[in-house]
């Protein structure tokens, strides 16, 4: 052998050729197909129910949202979304659905809203600063009011307040608001029944000896 | 049936719908006789949401004297209607009662105790509409508070008002629930004035190219009496269309389907083709509205099942509570088994009997336990596949079935879950028994839920979002401002330190003086300030007094208190002030009795001192420095005042004193930079 074969030269000028573009479009696309901000944050978030309530430990739901993201919290801290909204988050981040950590607290079923007693509020203003979303309304020495529309029910006004005058009530459900549950599941529907009055050509035969 | 009008039928193209299902008809038991109008009921409850949209506003109050036809509620929005009284007589009350809602839930109503004389308003009839503005036959329609006879209550004025221009008006004369008969006898006895309301809506919309009037078969007398409206009237665009019973032919997309042949897509809606579709019912009401001026406050409700003694179509006011009806209908209670309203394949079991007709009650059955048994057990899905054939909307029961079961919603949507029209088609031919509607609107509810709630979480999201950038923006002007303070104070020590000291202390005489100027018009101040008080502590004595909570009263015992402590306050430095004004000079014997003490104070002070830290220290010294710069303000001025000897030398120390106090204020600043 005195000089290198050219087939071979060939094909190594080829192979860095190629490893070369493929590295420039990888290099140009990781640059202008950057995605900003970190989606994931953004999805849990969109998952959470945004009460801002902070029972999971966090001071609202893009904080724990970021700490699910990075590993630092579980999936099961978040007592307003309940089972749904674990369920939820499992599926996306595609871990073991949790069931909910009862040191966060536990799913309650009703929507509650903060009802302010107004004869006994004293105009301190606390609430207004503990509300997270800005759902209180009022002025200093002036009596406030909870806007129920905004209102999350994270309860976070209750502790602040020196007077104890504000409640949590509970939304009772309208017509609007009413839609029908889902039957019992066919195996709770069976239980504890006859055969003879599950299998509909038993049934339609004691009829017929009922009629006779 | 004559020749002509069978050939007729059998000439015109129809088209067919997927799946479908022929249950047991039911229909002959309430058209042996012609509609009865029931006698006018003792009470008519009106509940305020009858339509679909938002509900009415109440127009009247508790006492008011109503006539029938007067508007007691306003539409609030643009879905909405607006309802009327159906008899004359007395408003008892406006409460929460019981609604005709599967839920069983109540709902705001306006009750009405009638008077028995059946009162009506003056009426406004037009008497050629063709010469009104179709704009103003649509208020009048809305003002009649039309919403959609055939059970989804849809305002009737919304839906002429339609976003596209239409072609086609059809004319939904299929009742194809069993049972149900009331368009039924409607079309029997009406079919001229149904005829002439479609002429009307026709005009309304623009004036459609043809007017299409769809009914099944198995209503021969209404084909016949409605054939023989449109033959009188000589209108081209009108055409009877007759196609083979099945349900569910009566649904909107189902009937626009089978007389256009062309199907509305999933979401969209039958104006999307050109086409409007309207109940008889809603046709009548309509020509009642424009040409007679009455308002909706009665409609055709059939009554039937084997509980009723009398199984007849009724002409009901609305308002009317059901159990009166029933009664009028001889109901034998031992038979009736349960009470459904609208049909057996998609209507539901009322739980109270004391709920009130609405304007879209079309039947109310009283089927007895043999007649409409209660369904079987429900068995697992064997997978068959009848259910696909019988959909009319071509879907997959068994798969929404199945994702339905574990709340899959994202899958529900794609197999398109709102296309279902919840016929019960698929429940009818299910070999199982499974409630497979139940499910879907239970899925349907949910996600329904899943919605509003993300609707209001991304609306929490926002405003969270909002608040924080609100709070860092506020601490970043305070930071910006400390600074600004900070630096100018700096700024003015530099210059203070250049220029001396003469000015501040001629402020600091300024203010001493300012606060001793005028010793009789202080007393004033303070002798109103009295009164205000004492005034206070009245009136907080009197709400103790009425106080109605534990909670409350402690509340102001704890103001009162407050108040009183106030006021005694203000009547020491009175009191000091008319000494003062009254006796010049000190008296020297508790003069001498202070000295001792605040030496005793001193004593302790520098005791505590000892153990400060040096910032502590600083502060500390800085209170008695300036506590003892009050008191020689204080003396200075009653100097002033007497025009004593002693005058010079106190504001000399005075002096002394600010400057010390500046000094330590320098230090405590400094010490806190560090």
């Amino acid at each position: 052998m005195q000089s290198a074969d050219p087939v071979l030269l060939f094909a190594i000028i080829a192979l860095v050729g190629l490893a070369v573009l493929f590295g420039a479009i990888l290099g140009f696309a990781s640059e202008k197909l950057k995605v900003e901000g970190d989606p994931i944050v953004d999805q849990i978030d969109k998952i959470l129910p945004q009460t801002q309530c902070g029972q999971c430990g966090y001071p609202g739901c893009r904080p724990y949202a970021q700490a699910i993201a990075s590993g630092e919290a579980n999936i099961n801290r978040c007592p307003p979304g309940g089972q749904a909204t674990i369920n939820h988050l499992a599926d996306l981040l595609d871990v073991e659905p949790l069931s909910l950590d009862a040191e966060s607290g536990v799913e309650e079923e009703d929507t509650k809203v903060a009802y302010i007693i107004e004869e006994l509020c004293i105009g301190c203003t606390k609430c207004i600063q503990a509300c997270p979303v800005d759902a209180i309304l009022g002025a200093a020495k002036q009596m406030h009011t909870v806007i129920t529309t905004e209102c999350t029910g994270c309860d976070l006004c209750v502790d602040p307040c020196p007077v104890d005058c504000i409640e949590m009530i509970t939304v009772e459900k309208g017509v609007n608001e009413w839609h029908w549950d889902l039957p019992p599941s066919t195996s709770r529907q069976l239980a504890g029944l006859n055969i003879s009055d599950v299998i509909t050509t038993d049934r339609a035969r004691s009829k017929q000896d009922d009629a006779a | 049936m004559t020749e002509k009008l069978a050939q007729h039928i059998q000439t015109t193209q129809i088209w067919d719908i997927p799946g479908g299902i022929h249950p047991p008809e039911n229909k002959v038991q309430s058209l042996r006789n012609p509609i009865i109008e029931a006698p006018l009921p003792a009470q008519v409850i009106l509940p305020l949401a009858m339509h679909i949209g938002a509900p009415a506003e109440p127009l009247v109050q508790v006492g008011d004297k109503v006539k029938t036809g007067q508007v007691v509620a306003v539409p609030k929005g643009l879905v909405s209607a607006s309802i009327h009284s159906s008899v004359s007589g007395t408003v008892t009350a406006i409460e929460d009662h019981s609604l005709a809602h599967p839920s069983g839930m109540s709902g705001p109503c306006i009750l009405i105790e009638s008077d028995g004389k059946d009162d009506w308003v003056d009426l406004s009839p037009v008497t050629n509409y063709r010469e009104v503005e179709p704009a103003e036959l649509i208020e009048i329609i809305r003002n009649a508070g039309l919403a959609g006879m055939g059970g989804a209550g849809f305002p009737t004025a919304v839906k002429l008002q339609p976003m596209h221009s239409i072609n086609t008006l059809i004319l939904n004369g299929s009742e194809c629930e069993p049972y149900i008969t009331a368009d039924h006898a409607l079309m029997r006895e009406r079919a001229e004035d149904i005829i002439q309301g479609a002429l009307l809506l026709a005009y309304i919309v623009g004036e459609p190219e043809q007017i299409l009037i769809g009914l099944e078969d198995n209503k021969p007398d209404a084909i016949e009496a409605l054939h023989q409206a449109i033959e009188s009237l000589g209108d081209s665009r009108l055409k009877l269309r007759v196609f083979p019973t099945k349900y569910p032919s009566g649904g909107e997309k189902q009937i626009i389907q089978i007389l256009t042949g062309k199907e509305v897509k999933s979401g969209g809606l039958p104006a999307d083709l050109g086409i409007l579709v309207q109940n008889i019912g809603s046709a009548v009401a309509a020509w009642d509205a424009v040409t007679l001026g009455k308002p909706l406050i009665s409609r055709v409700t059939t009554l039937t099942g084997e509980a009723l003694g009398a199984q007849n179509n009724y002409l009901v006011r609305i308002g009317t509570p059901v159990a009166d009806l029933l009664e009028l209908a001889q109901i034998d209670k031992d038979k009736s088994d349960r009470i459904v309203v609208g049909g057996p394949m998609m209507g539901f079991t009322l739980l109270d009997d004391q709920v009130p007709v609405t304007k879209i009650t079309n039947c109310l059955l009283v089927p007895s336990q043999k007649e409409l048994s209660p369904p079987p057990p429900a068995q697992a899905c064997i997978r068959c596949g009848l259910c696909a054939e019988a959909c009319p909307a071509s879907l997959l029961p068994q798969q929404l079935f199945w994702y339905a079961q574990v709340e899959d919603q994202d899958k529900l949507r794609d197999y398109s879950l709102f296309d279902c029209i919840e016929c019960g088609a698929c429940a009818y031919v299910c070999p199982s028994s499974i409630p497979l509607v139940q499910y879907y609107r239970a899925a349907k509810g949910d996600i329904r839920e899943a919605e509003r709630e993300k609707i209001k979480s991304d609306h929490a999201r926002l405003r969270f979002e909002a608040r924080k950038e609100r709070l860092e923006q506020e601490a970043k002007e305070r930071e910006a401002k400390r600074k600004a303070r900070m630096e100018a104070a700096k700024a003015k020590q530099a210059s203070s330190e250049g220029a001396g000291t003469d000015d501040m202390v001629a402020a600091a005489m300024a203010r001493a003086k300012k606060t001793n100027e005028n010793p009789e018009e202080a007393k004033q101040k303070l002798e109103r300030q009295k009164s205000t008080f004492e005034e206070r502590i009245q009136s907080t004595e009197e709400k103790i007094a009425n106080a109605e909570t534990d909670e409350i009263e402690a509340k102001f015992s704890a103001q009162l208190k407050n108040t009183q402590k106030k006021l005694e306050g203000i009547q020491e430095k009175l009191n000091s002030l008319t000494a003062q004004t009254n006796v010049p000079e000190t008296n020297s014997e508790p003069a001498k009795d202070a000295a001792t003490e605040a030496i005793e104070r001193a004593k302790q002070k520098s005791e505590a001192l000892v153990n400060m830290s040096e910032g502590e220290k600083l502060k500390s010294t800085l209170e008695s420095l300036r506590s003892r710069r009050d008191k020689a303000a204080e003396k200075l001025a009653q100097a002033e005042a007497a025009e004593a000897d002693t005058v010079d030398a106190l504001r000399t120390g005075l002096d002394k004193l600010e400057q010390k106090i500046l000094a330590t204020e320098k230090q405590i600043a400094d010490l806190g930079e560090y």
